[in-house]
Order: structure tokens, then C-alpha cells, then sequence
């Protein structure tokens, strides 16, 4: 399974509710990119940007296509992306079958990812009779994956689709993501507030407070910066962590 | 006898089907906007709802007279009047029904939510493949409501038809208007045949209706 890339460049600034965000970034033609920071930073909120779920001025350049500047705009329709929401991103009156269907036939450019090789990826063998409301959160969100990369993306985006699973759940569906990054050669953008997730999937982790990418590191790096820590040490950073309002678990 | 009740299902049938056609992009179109004056245009639509029907009836009755401004705009076309017409009978009807039609999908709309819509569209549907595919299906138990409200509520009118349509026999008589017609010359016999299949058929609707809503209330824990 690959799908060439160029990468992506995007800056948006804009007002959204009562926060601003005025974020700039630049991902790599593959691997997968962590978007983490506390809530309400506007994680979320730059990933639909980048989808045009959400209209804000910027420009945003995919794969050598712009996708938006000041006299363009590529509705979310015409955008090779696949989004992963969540939850509840299965159309509720389709089959698993159908629900994977209903993207790949829409899909304008190729067959670079085959069904078979996603029902092998994402273990969706078994499942396709069955109806989304009968799934458990971890069948559902892998079942949306396999959807959303069916739809043939240049640019896969997740928002936290882990974050609404249980324990068990996401043990199962870790080995899927932690997979992608092999399986895939575009560019993958993942939302997240779990360190633990992101410390197993992300090859770079992309740091936003208060509406603006704060910090860029390569995972290694971010993990090097701790590497001779104390428990102690470890413990008292995530103390203060926690005092500052972030959650360090 | 017959005849009547043909008249009235053809009626209720037609109005029906031509209302979930009128009605459906209006309720989208309530259901999706946020602008401050869209309620503006829902209580315009939900009006029929409290207006007196003969209120109804004689606005309509004037507008499709031979004289009225919007008949003069039609006679080129060789029509002269809708009043006392069956055509002009399924337009009151349409009118006096639209709110049956709006708000049952306006709600299903409502209720689906932004984020099917959205899903649809991270897997390039277009906006109007995404409304059939998706936004329809997703809202059928509220067309379903809508359809069977209206043609109950189409069956049941009296005072829209006896004002515009003036219940001639076998143009525009249904079946509420033979039963008053029926009271009037004491024919009472067959009065009681038509109210009691009247009473029955309103009795199923509301039974249909009932169980459509549960059905929806199951689907939905």
C-alpha cells in the first residue's frame, strides 16, 4: 500500500469563538505527526481547518495543490483527506460494508489502497454485515479508519479517536495505528492528549497552546529530553505539570 | 357514495405526495440556517396551525378567483379560475397541510446533527449526493411522520374545502362535506356510515403514528 506525497504547508489566523488561532505548520510528505496540548487549544479546531470543515483566512498547500489561499477555496468535498472523527463518524443507516464502500466509490484518483489490504489492516474481516450502532467503540473507530483510508487520502487526519475508548478498547486498536505510519507514505495528522498514545504512533509531535503551535520536536528527541530523569524527578515534573492545569497521564 | 371517498383519497393522496416535495427543502433549509429570521419564515409556515381554516379558505378563494391578480398572471395560459376547482382544491390543501410536512423533518434534520453530514462530505460527497445519501435516509422516520400526518390532516380538513372547493359532487366533494351535507338534509343513516369510518381511520392513524415514534425512540437508545 502507497500513496505518494509532498507534504503539507497550511497557516490559518482567525477568530473561533471566544479564542484566536493563528497557527503555522509543515508536515512532512509521510510519517505521522502528533497535535498535542491541553484542551481548548485548538487542536480540533486547526485540524478542520485543514479539512475546510472549518473556513478561516490562511493558505494551505497539500501535495503541491492548493487547497486554499486568499481567492481559493476547496470545499471539503473536492479534498483528498481522509478524517477519522472522534466519535460517531460511521453513516449510522449503512453497513460496515457500505459505510467502506461509500468512500472508495467516490474516490476521484486510483486504487492505491485496495480493499482487501484495509480489511487486512484495520481486522474489519467479520464485520462488514454488521450495523455501526452494533459495534463496541473500539470495532466502530476501526471501522471508520478503514473508511476514511479507503476514500483514497493524500492527507489522513484523526482527532482523538481514541480518546472516547475504554482500556480494552484501546489496546486493540493501538497496534492498528502504530502500523500506519509503515503502511502508509502521506502524511498522517493526529490529534491527542495521551502521552502514552502518542509516544507509540508519532514520529513527531507538534506542541499547541492557546491557538499556536508552541513546539516542534521529532518523538526521539522530545524522549531524549527526559531520558536521565529520576522517578523522582519524573514524578515532581508531573506534579507541576498537573498544577498547571495539563495532564501529564 | 364512492365517488366522495375516491375524491377524498385522490385529494389526501396527491396533496401528500406534492407537499414532501415543497416542504423538504424548506425544512432543510429551517433545520440548517442559522440566521435570526429564519423563524420568521417558520412561523409564516406554521400558521395554517391556528388560523381558522374558513380564514384560510377565503384568502385562498379570493386569490383564485377569476379577478385576483395572481389568476390574471395565469390567463395566458388559458386558465381562468382555480376557485371551485379540484386543482385549486390540492393548493388549499397543500397550504393548509404544509406545517404537518415542515415540522416532522424539520426535526429529523435537526436531529441528525452536523456530523453525518460532515463524514459525508471527509468522503467526497458533494453537498447534494450527500442530502440524498445520507440526510434523507438518516431523516425517514420524520418523512414518514409527515406523510401520514398530512394525509390524515388532508382527509379530515372541512372548512379549506368548503370554501374553496364548495363541495360539487364529483369535482370537489370529499367526504367531510358530504357528512355535513348529509346532517343538513337529516339523512343520518349515512351520515354514520362515513364518521364512523372517518373515526376509525383517524383511529389508525394516530395507532401508526404512535408506534412510528416508538420505533424511532428504540433507534435512537
Amino acid at each position: 500500500m502507497s500513496v505518494s506525497g509532498g507534504g503539507l504547508q497550511a497557516r490559518f489566523t482567525g477568530r473561533l469563538g471566544d479564542f484566536t488561532l493563528d497557527a503555522e505548520l509543515t508536515l512532512p510528505a509521510r510519517g505521522v505527526t502528533a497535535l498535542v496540548g491541553r484542551s481548548g487549544s485548538g487542536k480540533s479546531s486547526l485540524l478542520r481547518c485543514i479539512a475546510g470543515l472549518t473556513r478561516l483566512n490562511g493558505r494551505l498547500v497539500v501535495d503541491g495543490q492548493t487547497w486554499q489561499d486568499d481567492r481559493h477555496f476547496i470545499p471539503t468535498h473536492r479534498r483528498a483527506i481522509g478524517f477519522v472523527f472522534q466519535d460517531a463518524s460511521l453513516l449510522a443507516h449503512l453497513s460496515v460494508l457500505e459505510n467502506l464502500r461509500y468512500g472508495q466509490r467516490r474516490a476521484k484518483h486510483g486504487e492505491a489502497v485496495t480493499f482487501d489490504a484495509v480489511v487486512a489492516l484495520a481486522g474489519l474481516d467479520g464485520l462488514l454485515e454488521r450495523a455501526p450502532g452494533t459495534l463496541s467503540g473500539g470495532e466502530r473507530q476501526r471501522v471508520a479508519l478503514g473508511q476514511a483510508l479507503l476514500s483514497q487520502p493524500r492527507l489522513l487526519l484523526l482527532d482523538e479517536p481514541m480518546s472516547s475508548l475504554d482500556a480494552d478498547s484501546k489496546a486493540e486498536i493501538l497496534p492498528v495505528f502504530e502500523r500506519l505510519h509503515q503502511a502508509l507514505a502521506i502524511p498522517v495528522l493526529y490529534v491527542s492528549h495521551d502521552v502514552l498514545e502518542v509516544r507509540r504512533i508519532a514520529d513527531r509531535v507538534l506542541t499547541m497552546g492557546q491557538g499556536r503551535i508552541v513546539d516542534t520536536r521529532a518523538m526521539a528527541t522530545a524522549e531524549q529530553a527526559f531520558a536521565g530523569f529520576e522517578p523522582d524527578k519524573i514524578r515532581r515534573l508531573a506534579l507541576a505539570a498537573h498544577l498547571a492545569g495539563l495532564d501529564p497521564a | 357514495m364512492l365517488e366522495v371517498i375516491w375524491t377524498t383519497v385522490k385529494l389526501a393522496g396527491l396533496t401528500t405526495v406534492l407537499l414532501l416535495i415543497v416542504a423538504t427543502p424548506l425544512a432543510w433549509w429551517l433545520a440548517r440556517r442559522r440566521t435570526w429570521w429564519k423563524e420568521i419564515i417558520a412561523a409564516v409556515a406554521a400558521l395554517p396551525i391556528v388560523l381558522p381554516p374558513t380564514v384560510l379558505g377565503f384568502y385562498l378563494l379570493i386569490a383564485l378567483a377569476p379577478s385576483s391578480p395572481l389568476m390574471s398572471l395565469l390567463h395566458p395560459f388559458g386558465v381562468r379560475t382555480l376557485a371551485f376547482t379540484f386543482t385549486g382544491l390540492v393548493i388549499g390543501s397543500m397550504i393548509y397541510s404544509l406545517p404537518f410536512a415542515v415540522q416532522p423533518i424539520r426535526n429529523a434534520f435537526e436531529a441528525m446533527g452536523e456530523r453525518p453530514l460532515e463524514v459525508a462530505a471527509t468522503l467526497r460527497a458533494t453537498p447534494l449526493d450527500a442530502f440524498f445519501t445520507v440526510a434523507v435516509p438518516q431523516a425517514r422516520r420524520g418523512f414518514l411522520a409527515a406523510a401520514v400526518l398530512v394525509f390524515a390532516h388532508t382527509v379530515g380538513e372541512f372548512g379549506v374545502v368548503l370554501m374553496i372547493g364548495g363541495a360539487v359532487p364529483g369535482k370537489t366533494e370529499v367526504v367531510s362535506t358530504r357528512i355535513y351535507s348529509l346532517v343538513e338534509s337529516l339523512q343520518f343513516a349515512q351520515a354514520h356510515a362515513l364518521s364512523l369510518g372517518l373515526l376509525t381511520f383517524a383511529f389508525l392513524v394516530m395507532l401508526a403514528m404512535l408506534l412510528i415514534e416508538r420505533r424511532a425512540g428504540q433507534a435512537a437508545s
